[in-house]
C-alpha cells in the first residue's frame, strides 16, 4: 500500500478519528466478552481494531479502501469529541471476570479517572479492573460475532483461562470486532460530511496520500459530543470523548497481567522460551540459557527461512546488558577457574565451553553446537560421561549447566600478555570559571571523599584538575602537601609525574582530603574560561598508560572547547539549531571533525573510557564530544544551567550510583551463534574496528548493548539457533576474566511461531537505537517513514498470515506486538529520535547517546513514562500502580510522579488536598509553594512525606539515576514541559496522540493488505 | 685606581709612544689592571678580526670591578660630553676653565658648561671626578633603582641519591648567604622540566614542560601565564630612601617563579627539602634522559619574559649530559661514549653542531636581557660543557667543573660564589656594560672576554676587529671583581690630522652596571698615554712593554682563534708573533744565533710563550672537549696574575736547607729531598720528593724527634690552604709522591730538561741549579725542552730569510 504518502498527523488525523469514531459508533462487539480471550488482566488488551468500523453489516461505512479516491471529508471539523472510542480491543477482558459481564457494548471501562462514570472500575486499579466489563465492553462487543476476535492465547503463557473458542489458536490476533457501523448517533456529523471513510464513495483511496485532504484541520476534539448509541458507557454519558482511548490496549495493563500471569519464577531450561517482560518482577533461574536480564532477544522463535523473517519485519536482534547484575535473590554468577589450563574452547570457533557443547566418544571430545566441529578434551578437562551421555560432574560445573558463568582468564588473554593491575579512576575535573562559579567545584571536592567510598579500598584514583592548562596531581601519601604539577603545553600532553598520581584510595584518604580542601581554594578566583577538553582527556589517557594500568575517566567538563591553543577546537554550531527535524538535521547531529573520534579511538586502545559529564550553560556540541564517550563505552550525562545548591545532590547523587556499579574495564566483547545466523550491526556506546569484535574501554551493569542478527542461510526447523557473547573484561580487582552468556532459541517454519514468540519491549529498543543510528546519515522524515512502514509491515504480515480470515477493515494485532502502535508512537515523539526545534541539538544528542546504550528495561519506561498517582486513596506507594500516560488520567484532586528514567515530575492538581501538601511541603495552600528551586522534597515529619520521599529514592535507585525532582503546578507553565511526556496524547508539537496513530497505522495496514 | 704598568695620568707617562702608527704598529700595552672590563665575544665574529699581518697592537687588559676602597661616593649623575656622538664622562684628564665654568672634553675637545650645581666650584674646591687621583670614580646613580638581583636554580635530578642530596644541601646554603631581597626562582629538570611556582600555600605547584620540545620565549610566556614587563619599566621601589629590599610586590602572575628571597625561605627549603631524583626507569646500559637543554630555555625564556635587562643569574647544576631534546649532546645509549676531541676532528660528533648552535642562541638571549648563566658541572663523565659554554662565556657566568656535588671542591666553590666584601655586599655585579671612548688617534678593534658585542658603531670604533669588534660598548651580564677582559685598540693616522708630538692618548672606560645592592652604578676610568715616535723612540716604546700582560693577552687572541681554527694553525700563528717581537726588540746581528739577546722587559716573554704553546689552552691531547672549554673559559675571564698561572704554573721548593723558594718549573726542581708545591690554578700540587717520601712512608713525622720533618710536610699543605681558600674555582688538591701516579700532573709541567732522550746524552752536563747532588728527574716525554725551543727561536729570529 502506498500509504506512504505523507503521513501528516495533523492533518490527517482527525479524518482518521472521524472514521473510528463513525464506525465504531454501532460498534458490536463482535466477541462475546466470554469469546474473547483474555489473557491477561491487564485491562487494555485490547486492540483497538482498526476498523473499527463495523465489519458485519455495513459494509458501505467502511470501506476498506481499495478505492483509489479517498474523499477528504468536506468538513473539516470532524466531531471529534463525538465518537466514543471505538477502538476494540480484542481482549478487553481480563480472564479473571470470570462473569461475563453482561455489558453489552461494554464500552470498556477503562478506567478513567474521573470522566467515566463510575461503574467503570479504574483501570489502574490493578488487575482486576480489568475485568469488569465484558469484552463488550470495549467497544467490542458482541461477543457472537464469528470472526471477531480470536485471541487465542500465546502458547508461552501459561495461565490463559479462557479461550475464546473461536479463537484461532494463534494468540495473539485480536481483532475487534468493529462495531456495527453505527451510524453516528444523532449529533453525529454525517459521514459524508465529515468524510468519514466508510462511505464508499468517500475514501475512494484511503491511503492514497492525496487522500487526505490537507487543509483539514480538525481540531480532534469536535464540538458535537456525539451519542453513540452503541456505547452506552461512559462514552456516551460523558460525552466527551470520541474515540476512547481507554479502548485501545494499553500498555500498563499489559504489564499488569503479565506480571500477574509471569511473574515468580522463570526457569532457563528450554530454549526459545519467552521470558516475561522486563516490567515483570520475576526471579530467574539458570538451567543453562541466560537470564533475560543480560540477553532479550527480539523473538524466541526463529524462521527457519530467511524469507519469512524478511516477510514478516519483525527484526531479529538482542540486546546485551553483559555486566548487569542478577537480582537480589538470585544466584550470583559462578566463577570458573580452569588454572593455567584456561578456559576450554572450541577448535574452530573458538567459542567458550558451554552447556551448548555435546561431549561425545566417552567424553573425549566435544561438538560445537555453534560451528558442528568436534575438538578433543584437553586430559586436564576430561570426564566420564553417564549414560545418558552427560558428563558425570555436569551439575558440578558451571560453564556446563549454566547460560550465564565467567571463567578466569589466563594471561594470554590479557594486554601485552601480563595480568593486569587494578584498574584506576581519574577524575578530571574543568576548573574554569564555569564551574567555579557554578559551585561544582566546591562541590565535587567537599563529597568526594564519600564519594570515593564506593570504590574498592585498593582502587588506584587519581585527579586532574584543567583550564586552559592541564593540572595533575601528586597525592603520594609520602609528601607533606599535595603537589600539583602543570602541564602548560597542552598541544602536546604527556604525564609529567611517575609516582604519586595514581593512589589506592584507601592510602591517600588524608592526601586526598588535603587536596580536596586546596583545589576549590585555588581556583576560586579564576578567571579563566577556556577549558581545554582534549588535552584534558588525553592527559588522563597518559597517566594511565604511564601506569599501565586501564580505567576510567570521570571529566566534569563546562564549556565549548574553543581554545586555539589546544586541539580539538571546536566552532559553535548553535545558530543551526533551527535544522533538528529538518533534512539537514544530521549537520548539528554528526561531529564536526574527526578529533574526538580519534581521541576515543586512542583511548580504547589504551584501555581506557571517558564518562562525560557535562555542567554547560550555552552550545557545548554534545555531538562531536560525545564520541570520546561513545567510542570508549562511556555515557554522556548532562545538566545544563548547573547551580550547586539546586543540583548538587544530584549529580552527587548519579556520580555514587555510577561508582558503585559493577564495571567491567577494557573490555572486548564477541557473538558468536550458530551456523546459519551471524550478527550483523551493533548498537550502543563502543568501538569496532572488524566486523566482529566490540571494543569497550569500559562497561557497566547499566549499558546494554543491541546487536542485530542476520540469516546467512536457511536453518533447520528443529536445532535451534544459539547465541554465545563472551565478554573479556578487566574486574574492578583488576582480574581478567570472561563473562559468557549463551541462549538457545527455537527455530520454526510457521510464522505464526514467531509472532507468538516475540519481545515487543526489546524490538522497540532495538528500533528506536536503529532509528537513532541512522538519524545521522539519514533524513527524519525518511526514518520516521520507514519505522512506520517497518511497524504497519510487521501488523499487516501477520494480518495476512496468521489471522482468521475477517473482514479487511478490521484491525488484528498479534497478542505479542498489541502494543507495538503505541510504543512506536512514543518513540516517534520521543527527543532522541525526533527532536524538534523546540530542543537543542546538544539535548538531541544528548538523548541519542543515552538512549544508545539504554537496555530494555529502561527503554520501557524512557518511552512510556510510569504515571503513578502519589496523593489520594489510591497511591499505593508500596506497590505503585502506574496509569496510562495520558493527561486525561490525570485528576485535579490529586498528585502524580511521572518518570521516564531521566525525568521525573511531581504534578500537583489544582486542588489537591491541603493536608496532603501540608504533609509534604509543609504549605497549606498550592500557591504559597514556590517550586522553582525546589528539587528534593522538603523534610517534612510526616508519614506520607516520608513514604514519598522513600519512594522517590526508590525511583532513583531503579534506575541507578539521581533524577531530578520537577514540581509542577496544574497550569504551571512547567506543564507543558511535562506534557511532553504523556505520551498517549498529542503533543503541541503536532505528534499524533495514541488513538490517531492507531488509526494512522489501521490505513497503512490496510493500504498493504490491498496491494 | 691604579694602571699596574703605565701609571696614572699624573705620573709621566712612558708608554703611549707615539710613532708612524702608520706604518709600525708598536707593541703597546696599556695594562689597566685595576679597573674595570673585559670584552670576549666569539661567536658571530669571522675570525679575519685578527689579521696576520696585524702584529700586535695596542691593547689592554681591564678589570671593570676591581675592587677599591679609595673610591669615593659620590651620589649624582656623571656629568656628560655635551657633543652628541661623544658623551664622554668629565674626568680629570679635561682641561677646566674654573671661571667661566667650562670644561673641554679631551676627546672631542668640545667646551662644556657645567651644569648649574656646579656654580660653586673652584680650583681649590673641585669636584672628586676632577681630582687627578680619582681617574677611577664611581657615580652611584640614584634615581635608577633596580630591582634586587635575580638568582634562578636549574636543578638537575637525573643523579644519585647522594649526589642529589649533596647538591640540595649546597643549595640549601647557598639561600643564607643570598641577600634577602633576592629572587629566586627554583627550576628542576630530569626527563622534564618543572618550574616551580614558590610560596603556594597548602600545595605545591610545579609547571612541567616535556624535555624534547624547545619553546620559544613566547609561547613560554603564554604557557605559564606571564605578563611581559617592558625592560627598563622594573618595579620602582618606592620612594628613594625606602629600604633596598622592599621591591614592591608586583601584581598579577610574574611573581609566582620568581619571588623575594625572604617571604619564601621556608617553601623553598621544604621543596628543596622533598626534591625528588628523577623518577623514571633508567634501564640498563642507558644514561638517564636528561633535558638540560630544554630547561635551560625554559629559564632564559622565563627571564627573559618576566625580568628583561634586570640583573639575574641563571644557576644551572648538572650531573650529566643532556641525552634528549634540544641541546642533546650524546643520546641515552651507554654504548655510544660522549663525543671526544678525536671524535670533533674527525667531524664524528653527531649532535655537537646542533646542541651548540641551541645553546649559543640561549646564550645570546640570556645575554642580550643582562642575565648571566652559570654551569655548575659535576661528573665523572663529561657533561657537555664544550656545547654549553657560550652560555657562560658570552654572559660572564661561572663554569665549574668538578667530578661530583658531594666534592669539596664543589661545595667550596660554590659557596664562594656568593662571597661578600667588607661592606656585606655580594661581590659580583649584574648586567654590566662596558663602554670605551678613546681619543681621536685610537680606534677600538674589539675585545675578548666574558661579554658580548652589543653592536654599537660610533666614531671610536675601529675597522679592524679583534676579538669582538664593530662595536665600542659590551654586555656582562656578570662581574665579579676579578672578571678581566681584554681590550684592543688601533692607532689611526688621521690625514691632515697628525698627531700632535708629546700628546697623549686618552682612553675611557665607563661600565654601568647593577650593583649587588640594587643600585645602579657608573665607574668611569679614564688614562692617557704619551705618544713616542717609535721610528726614534723605540726604546721608550719597549720599555713601556708589559710581557706579562702581554703574554696573557696573546693567550687570549690564541685561544680565540683556537675556538674556531685548526690547533696546529694556531700554534704556528703564536711562533710568527713571537718570532717577529723577537725580531723587532732584540738586539741580534743578523744571522748569528749566539748574539742575540732581549731587553729585560721582554725576557721572559719566550718563556711564556713556551708554556703557552704546551699548556692545555691549546693542546687538547688528553683533555676533553669540556675540560678544554672548562680551562679556556677560565682564561677568558681571569685577570693578570691568575692568567699568567695558568699559564705557567708556579712552582715551590721546600727542604730543610732553608725556608720555601720559587724554583724554575723544570724537570730539574724535582728532588728526592724536597717538597713541591705546583699551582696551576686548576690544580694544587704537593710532590714529595722520593726520600721524603719514604720517611713519611715510614711515619718519621709521627715520632716527636722528627718534628722538623712533620713541619715540613705541614708547610706546603699550610700554603696550599691558603690557596684553596681563596680562589675561585676551587683548585683540585693533589698529595702525590715522586713515582706515583698523580705525579704526572707535576711532570707534564715543567720543562723537560731532563728527558729520556738527553738524560745519558748529556750525562752530568747539565746544568744543576741546585746543590743537591743529582740532578732532578727525567720526565718521559718527547716534547722539547725550553733550551731547545729558545735555540730554535734565536736561530728564527736573527735569520735573515725569515
Amino acid at each position: 500500500m502506498q500509504v506512504a504518502g505523507a503521513y501528516n498527523p495533523q492533518q490527517q488525523l482527525p479524518n482518521l478519528t472521524q472514521q473510528i469514531n463513525s464506525l465504531s459508533i454501532n460498534g458490536q462487539p463482535q466477541q462475546g466478552p466470554g469469546q474473547v480471550k483474555q489473557p491477561p488482566p491487564g485491562p487494555p488488551q485490547l486492540f483497538p481494531q482498526q476498523g473499527l468500523q463495523s465489519n458485519v453489516q455495513q459494509p458501505p461505512q467502511f470501506q476498506p479502501a481499495p478505492g483509489p479516491g479517498y474523499r477528504p471529508p468536506q468538513q473539516p471539523q470532524p466531531v471529534p469529541g463525538g465518537f466514543p472510542p471505538q477502538i476494540q480491543s480484542q481482549h478487553p477482558f481480563p480472564p479473571q471476570s470470570a462473569g461475563q459481564p453482561p455489558q453489552a457494548n461494554g464500552y470498556a471501562p477503562q478506567p478513567q479517572q474521573q470522566s467515566y462514570p463510575p461503574q467503570q472500575p479504574q483501570p489502574q486499579a490493578g488487575p482486576p479492573h480489568l475485568g469488569p466489563p465484558g469484552p463488550g465492553g470495549y467497544g467490542v462487543q458482541s461477543p457472537p460475532q464469528p470472526g471477531g476476535y480470536m485471541g487465542p492465547p500465546n502458547a508461552g503463557y501459561p495461565p490463559q483461562p479462557q479461550q475464546p473458542i473461536q479463537g484461532q489458536p494463534q494468540g495473539a490476533n485480536y481483532f475487534t470486532g468493529p462495531p456495527v457501523a453505527g451510524p453516528p448517533g444523532p449529533g453525529a456529523p454525517a459521514p459524508g460530511q465529515y468524510g468519514m471513510p466508510l462511505a464508499p464513495g468517500q475514501y475512494p483511496r484511503p491511503p492514497g496520500p492525496g487522500g487526505y485532504q490537507p487543509n483539514l484541520p480538525h481540531a480532534p476534539s469536535g464540538p458535537g459530543v456525539p451519542q453513540y448509541p452503541g456505547m452506552p458507557g461512559a462514552g456516551a454519558a460523558a460525552g466527551t470523548k470520541r474515540l476512547d482511548p481507554d479502548q485501545m490496549p494499553s500498555a500498563i495493563g499489559v504489564m499488569q497481567e503479565d506480571q500477574q500471569s509471569r511473574g515468580g519464577v522463570f526457569q532457563t531450561n528450554q530454549r526459545g522460551l519467552l521470558p516475561p517482560l522486563v516490567t515483570t518482577k520475576f526471579l530467574v533461574e539458570d538451567h543453562g540459557n541466560a537470564s533475560p536480564r543480560f540477553v532479550r532477544s527480539t523473538m524466541y522463535s526463529i524462521p527457519a527461512q530467511p524469507d519469512m523473517l524478511k516477510q514478516t519485519a519483525v527484526p531479529f536482534a538482542i540486546v546485551v546488558n553483559p555486566l548487569d547484575n542478577p537480582a537480589r535473590d538470585e544466584q550470583p554468577i559462578s566463577c570458573v577457574d580452569l588454572g593455567p589450563m584456561g578456559p576450554v574452547r572450541c577448535i574452530r570457533c573458538k567459542a567458550y565451553m558451554s552447556p551448548l557443547m555435546q561431549f561425545i566418544d566417552g567424553g573425549r571430545r566435544f561438538q560445537c553446537l555453534l560451528c558442528k566441529a568436534t575438538t578433543e578434551v584437553p586430559p586436564e578437562y576430561f570426564q566420564h560421561l553417564d549414560h545418558q551421555g552427560q558428563r558425570v560432574d555436569k551439575w558440578e560445573r558451571p560453564e556446563l549447566c549454566k547460560g550465564t558463568y565467567e571463567f578466569v582468564a589466563t594471561m594470554e588473554y590479557c594486554r601485552n600478555n601480563a595480568l593486569p593491575k587494578e584498574p584506576a579512576f581519574i577524575f578530571v575535573l574543568d576548573v574554569s570559571y564555569n564551574n567555579v562559579k557554578s559551585g561544582l567545584v566546591n562541590l565535587l571536592c567537599s563529597h568526594m571523599k564519600s564519594l570515593l567510598e564506593n570504590l574498592p579500598s585498593h582502587t588506584p584514583v587519581g585527579f586532574i584538575t584543567y583550564n586552559s592548562k592541564v593540572h595533575f596531581y601528586n597525592i603520594d601519601s609520602s609528601l607533606a602537601q599535595p603537589q600539583m604539577v602543570i602541564v602548560p603545553d597542552v598541544a602536546d600532553m604527556f604525564m609529567p609525574l611517575l609516582k604519586g598520581f595514581l593512589v589506592p584510595r584507601a592510602e591517600a584518604i588524608n592526601a586526598i582530603d588535603n587536596l580536596m580542601n586546596q583545589i576549590p581554594a585555588m581556583f576560586h578566583d579564576t578567571k579563566e574560561t577556556d577549558a581545554v577538553l582534549g588535552p584534558a582527556v588525553q592527559a588522563g589517557m597518559e597517566a594511565l598508560k604511564a601506569s599501565e594500568r586501564v580505567g576510567k575517566l570521570l571529566l566534569f567538563h563546562s564549556t565549548l572547547p574553543s581554545s586555539d591553543l589546544a586541539p580539538g577546537k571546536l566552532k559553535n554550531r548553535e545558530g543551526d539549531r533551527r535544522l533538528l527535524g529538518t533534512d539537514k538535521e544530521k549537520t548539528v547531529l554528526t561531529p564536526q571533525n574527526t578529533y574526538y573520534n580519534n581521541l576515543g579511538q586512542e583511548c580504547v586502545g589504551a584501555g581506557v573510557a571517558v564518562e562525560l559529564y557535562l555542567f554547560n550553560n550555552a552550545y557545548i556540541d554534545v555531538a562531536t564530544i560525545g564520541q570520546v564517550a561513545r567510542l570508549t563505552g562511556g555515557a554522556v550525562n548532562k545538566y545544563q544551567y548547573f547551580q550547586a545548591d539546586i543540583d548538587g545532590p544530584r549529580i552527587i547523587g548519579d556520580l555514587a550510583y555510577h561508582l558503585s556499579r559493577p564495571v567491567g574495564f577494557d573490555a572486548v566483547m564477541r557473538v558468536r551463534t550458530s551456523t546459519g545466523v551471524r550478527p550483523t550491526d551493533f548498537h550502543g556506546h563502543f568501538l569496532m574496528q572488524n566486523t566482529t569484535d566490540v571494543e569497550l574501554g569500559a562497561i557497566d551493569a547499566g549499558k546494554a548493548i543491541a546487536v542485530e542478527i542476520k540469516h546467512d542461510d536457511k536453518l533447520t526447523e528443529d536445532e535451534g539457533v544459539f547465541i554465545q557473547i563472551a565478554l573479556l573484561y578487566t574486574t574492578i580487582f583488576g582480574q581478567r576474566r570472561l563473562r559468557l552468556h549463551n541462549l538457545a532459541l527455537n527455530t520454526c517454519g510457521q510464522m505464526a511461531d514467531l509472532y507468538r514468540n516475540c519481545e515487543l519491549d526489546t524490538i522497540i529498543n532495538f528500533l528506536a537505537k536503529q532509528a537513532v543510528s541512522k538519524s545521522i546519515d539519514s533524513t527524519p522524515q525518511a526514518i520516521k517513514e520507514g519505522v512506520i512502514a517497518r511497524c504497519a509491515q510487521m501488523l499487516a504480515t501477520y494480518r495476512k498470515q496468521c489471522a482468521n480470515p475477517s473482514m479487511p477493515g478490521q484491525l488484528i494485532l498479534p497478542e505479542c506486538l498489541k502494543l507495538l502502535p503505541l510504543y512506536v508512537n512514543c518513540v516517534l515523539k520521543n527527543d532522541a529520535v525526533a527532536g524538534t526545534q523546540e530542543l537543542t541539538p546538544d539535548d538531541r544528542s544528548w538523548m541519542m547517546y543515552n538512549l544508545m546504550t539504554m537496555g530494555v528495561g529502561q527503554t520501557v519506561h524512557y518511552f512510556y513514562p510510569k504515571l503513578i498517582p502519589v496523593s489520594g486513596p489510591t497511591a499505593q506507594l508500596d506497590n505503585p500502580l502506574p496509569i496510562r500516560c495520558s493527561r486525561d488520567k490525570l485528576s485535579e484532586d490529586s498528585a502524580y510522579i511521572l518518570e521516564t528514567g531521566i525525568y521525573l515530575f511531581l504534578w500537583i492538581g489544582a486542588s489537591v488536598n491541603p493536608d496532603w501538601l501540608q504533609n509534604i511541603f509543609g504549605v497549606s495552600n498550592l500557591a504559597q509553594l514556590n517550586v522553582e528551586p525546589i528539587t528534593e522534597l522538603p523534610d517534612v515529619n510526616s508519614d506520607e512525606s516520608l513514604r514519598l520521599r522513600g519512594f522517590i529514592r526508590t525511583l532513583r535507585t531503579e534506575r541507578q539515576r539521581h533524577m531530578r525532582l520537577t514540581v509542577v503546578r496544574q497550569r504551571d507553565k512547567m506543564e507543558l514541559v511535562m506534557n511532553r511526556f504523556l505520551v498517549e496524547d498529542r503533543t503541541s508539537d503536532g505528534h499524533p496522540s495514541y488513538v490517531d496513530f492507531l488509526c494512522h497505522m489501521h490505513k497503512e495496514i490496510r493500504g498493504l493488505l490491498n496491494q | 685606581m691604579v694602571i699596574r704598568w703605565g701609571r696614572l695620568w699624573p705620573l709621566p707617562f712612558i708608554e703611549m709612544t707615539l710613532g708612524e702608527f702608520t706604518t709600525v704598529d708598536p707593541f703597546k700595552v696599556v695594562k689597566v689592571v685595576e679597573s674595570q672590563v673585559t670584552l670576549h665575544r666569539r661567536h658571530p665574529l669571522p675570525r679575519r678580526a685578527i689579521k696576520e699581518e696585524c702584529p700586535p697592537t695596542r691593547r689592554c687588559l681591564y678589570t671593570p670591578l676591581k675592587e677599591r676602597n679609595d673610591l669615593p661616593p659620590i651620589q649624582y649623575d656623571p656629568v656628560l660630553c655635551t657633543r652628541s656622538n661623544c658623551r664622554a664622562i668629565l674626568n680629570p684628564l679635561c682641561q677646566v676653565d674654573y671661571r667661566a665654568k667650562f670644561w673641554v672634553c679631551n676627546f672631542c675637545f668640545q667646551r662644556n658648561p657645567f651644569p648649574a650645581q656646579y656654580g660653586a666650584m673652584t680650583e681649590q674646591c673641585q669636584p672628586a671626578e676632577l681630582i687627578p687621583q680619582f681617574s677611577t670614580i664611581e657615580y652611584t646613580i640614584m634615581r635608577a633603582q633596580v630591582p634586587p638581583p635575580i638568582f634562578l636554580f636549574v636543578i638537575d635530578t637525573c643523579m644519585d641519591e647522594e649526589e642529589l642530596s649533596s647538591l640540595k644541601e649546597a643549595i640549601q646554603l647557598s639561600l643564607s648567604l643570598l641577600p634577602p631581597n633576592a629572587l629566586i626562582g627554583i627550576i628542576t629538570f630530569g626527563k622534564m622540566v618543572a618550574v616551580h611556582e614558590l610560596g603556594c600555600d597548602g600545595c605545591a605547584k610545579s609547571y612541567v614542560f616535556r624535555g624534547t620540545k624547545d619553546l620559544s620565549g613566547k609561547q613560554l610566556q603564554e604557557m605559564l601565564g606571564l605578563t611581559r614587563q617592558a625592560p627598563g619599566q622594573v618595579p620602582a621601589p618606592g620612594a628613594p630612601g625606602a629600604m633596598p629590599g622592599q621591591v614592591p610586590r608586583q601584581q598579577g602572575p610574574v611573581n609566582r617563579f620568581l619571588q623575594p628571597l625572604s617571604s619564601v625561605d621556608m617553601y623553598v627549603t621544604d621543596l628543596l627539602g622533598e626534591l625528588q631524583r628523577d623518577p623514571w626507569l633508567v634501564p640498563q646500559g642507558k644514561r638517564a634522559l636528561r633535558s638540560t637543554g630544554v630547561a635551560l630555555s625554559v629559564a632564559v625564556g622565563l627571564l627573559e619574559c618576566c625580568y628583561p635587562g634586570n640583573g639575574g643569574r641563571i644557576m644551572l647544576f648538572v650531573g650529566g649530559p643532556c641525552s634528549q631534546g634540544p641541546g642533546q649532546v650524546v643520546n641515552d645509549d651507554l654504548k655510544n661514549p660522549i663525543r671526544s676531541h678525536h671524535d670533533i676532528e674527525k667531524d664524528n660528533a653527531k649532535y655537537m653542531k646542533k646542541a651548540i648552535k641551541h645553546y649559543e642562541a640561549l646564550g645570546v638571549r640570556a645575554a642580550a636581557n643582562g642575565h648571566a648563566v652559570d654551569i655548575y658541572s659535576c661528573a665523572l663523565d663529561q657533561t657537555g660543557l664544550a656545547e654549553m659554554k657560550f652560555c657562560p662565556n658570552n654572559t660572564g657566568g661561572h663554569m665549574v667543573m668538578g667530578d661530583s656535588f658531594n666534592s669539596s671542591l664543589f661545595k667550596q666553590t660554590y659557596q664562594r660564589v656568593f662571597a661578600r666584601n667588607e661592606k656585606g655586599e655580594l661581590r659580583m655585579a649584574f648586567n654590566a656594560t662596558l663602554e670605551v671612548k678613546t681619543s681621536r688617534e685610537l680606534k677600538v678593534s674589539g675585545a675578548i672576554g666574558p661579554c658580548v658585542s652589543l653592536g654599537v658603531k660610533s666614531g671610536c670604533v675601529a675597522e679592524t676587529e679583534m676579538g669582538m669588534g664593530g662595536t665600542c660598548q659590551w654586555k656582562f651580564c656578570a662581574l665579579t671583581p676579578s672578571t678581566t677582559t681584554a681590550i684592543f685598540f688601533e692607532i689611526v693616522n688621521q690625514h691632515g690630522a697628525p698627531i700632535p708630538q708629546g700628546g697623549r692618548g686618552c682612553i675611557q672606560f665607563i661600565t654601568q652596571y647593577q650593583h649587588s645592592s640594587g643600585q645602579q652604578r657608573v665607574r668611569v676610568v679614564t688614562v692617557a698615554r704619551n705618544w713616542a715616535d717609535a721610528t726614534a723612540n723605540l726604546y721608550h716604546i719597549s720599555a713601556g712593554f708589559d710581557q706579562d700582560a702581554s703574554a696573557v693577552l696573546m693567550a687570549r687572541l690564541a685561544v680565540f682563534r683556537a675556538e674556531s681554527d685548526d690547533g696546529s694553525d694556531v700554534l704556528r700563528w703564536v711562533d710568527r708573533m713571537l718570532i717577529r717581537l723577537c725580531q723587532k726588540f732584540g738586539e741580534y746581528s743578523k744571522d748569528d744565533q749566539n748574539s742575540f739577546r732581549l731587553a729585560e722587559h721582554f725576557s721572559l716573554y719566550p718563556q711564556f710563550m713556551f708554556h703557552l704553546r704546551r699548556s692545555q689552552f691549546l693542546q687538547v691531547f688528553n683533555n676533553s672537549p669540556d675540560e678544554t672549554s672548562f680551562y679556556r673559559h677560565m682564561l677568558n675571564r681571569e685577570d693578570l696574575t691568575q692568567s699568567l698561572i695558568m699559564m705557567q704554573p708556579l712552582l715551590y721548593s721546600y727542604s730543610f736547607n732553608g725556608p720555601p723558594e720559587p724554583v724554575l718549573l723544570d724537570s730539574s726542581s724535582i728532588q728526592a729531598d724536597r717538597i713541591l708545591l705546583m699551582d696551576t690554578f686548576f690544580q694544587i700540587v704537593i710532590f714529595h720528593g722520593e726520600t721524603i717520601a719514604q720517611w713519611r712512608a715510614a711515619g718519621y713525622h709521627k715520632l716527636p724527634e722528627y718534628d722538623n720533618f712533620r713541619q715540613l710536610l705541614e708547610a706546603p699543605m699550610t700554603d696550599a690552604q691558603e690557596i684553596l681558600q681563596s680562589r675561585f674555582p676551587m683548585p683540585r688538591y693533589i698529595d702525590t709522591d715522586q713515582g706515583g701516579s698523580q705525579a704526572r700532573f707535576l711532570l707534564s709541567k715543567v720543562n723537560p730538561s731532563q728527558t729520556h732522550n738527553n738524560m745519558y746524552a748529556y750525562g752530568g752536563s747539565m746544568p744543576v741549579p741546585q746543590s743537591s747532588a743529582d740532578g732532578g728527574a727525567p720526565v718521559l716525554t718527547d716534547d722539547v725542552s725550553l733550551q731547545v725551543f729558545m735555540d730554535h727561536l734565536k736561530k728564527l729570529a736573527v735569520s735573515s730569510t725569515a
